[in-house]
């Protein structure tokens, strides 16, 4: 239990810092990233790049085992069939994304940093989850 | 494009790819933002710490990161009814579709995860979809 928290809390960490140097955390970038018929910064293709890269070998180890290296059980995603709501939920997802420049990884490393806009942003992201979670019932 | 930092964005995905890393080999668990903080309402009770354990990290890291380098803040410099709509649509599309660009932009894709391929795709196009109606019509 304290070994799970504490790699959480050390990954979280990581995740964060990983956002900023990357300049996922700054809207203004990502919102250039996103403007392929504008002044396109494809800054953020390498953050891809370099987080898939990294990621792929950890997740085909992760495949071969059946508890992970601290004895928790492995949850990888099981679903396979591209459905309406993958799709669609999708769509949603990504007009958010492009109409302010923040996803939620960035937003919850902003949340102390941005100031009202990036608290009212986050507010409303939970209410969102919310939504669909009420939806859902 | 004075703004083209392709070796520091090169360097924070590493950190992120370390960080997708440890969560799976680690806690055997998908480092999907979305889902970790949309799955507290409903995780079991021995579920809940490791998931705040991960936010309480995520949301201090400015401070860690302010350490080493210059303080940094993101600003949004749109509208507050612009921001809330935005801020809906990402809480309700990330969980209807089951994750956003850290769940299927980097997990599912380096899972080689069909369903996360098609996402990442679709939530890429909406976005710069909506950057091209936001900045070059009307």
């Amino acid at each position: 239990m304290f070994k799970k928290n504490l790699s959480a809390l050390f990954a979280g960490l990581v995740f964060g810092i990983g956002l900023i140097l990357s300049g996922m955390t700054n809207p203004a970038k990502v919102i250039n990233f996103l403007d392929i018929f504008g002044d396109w910064d494809p800054s953020l293709m390498f953050v891809m790049i370099g987080a898939i890269g990294v990621s792929f070998f950890a997740f085909r180890k992760a495949s071969g085992l059946s508890l992970s290296l601290i004895k928790e059980q492995m949850q990888l995603p099981t679903a396979k069939e591209i459905d309406l709501p993958l799709i669609t939920g999708s769509v949603l997802f990504g007009v958010g994304w492009g109409l302010v420049g923040l996803c939620p990884g960035p937003a919850m490393a902003s949340i102390v940093t941005g100031g009202f806009e990036v608290l009212l942003f986050v507010v409303a992201m939970l209410i969102g989850m919310a939504i669909y979670r009420l939806l859902k019932r | 494009m004075e703004d083209f930092t392709p070796i520091t964005s090169l360097i924070g995905g590493i950190f992120i790819g370390l960080s997708a890393s440890m969560m799976i080999l680690f806690n055997g668990r998908i480092a999907g933002i979305s889902g970790i903080l949309g799955g507290i309402a409903d995780a079991h009770k021995s579920d809940v710490s490791w998931r705040v354990a991960f936010f309480a990290g995520l949301v201090l890291s400015p401070f860690v990161y302010m350490l080493f380098s210059e303080p940094f803040a993101a600003k949004l410099t749109v509208p507050d009814l612009q921001i809330v709509i935005a801020g809906l649509l990402v809480g309700i599309g990330s969980r209807y579709g089951s994750g956003c660009t850290s769940g299927h932009g980097v997990c599912g894709i380096a899972r080689m995860s069909k369903r996360s391929i098609v996402a990442t795709a679709v939530f890429m196009t909406a976005g710069i979809a909506t950057v091209y109606v936001t900045h070059h019509m009307g």
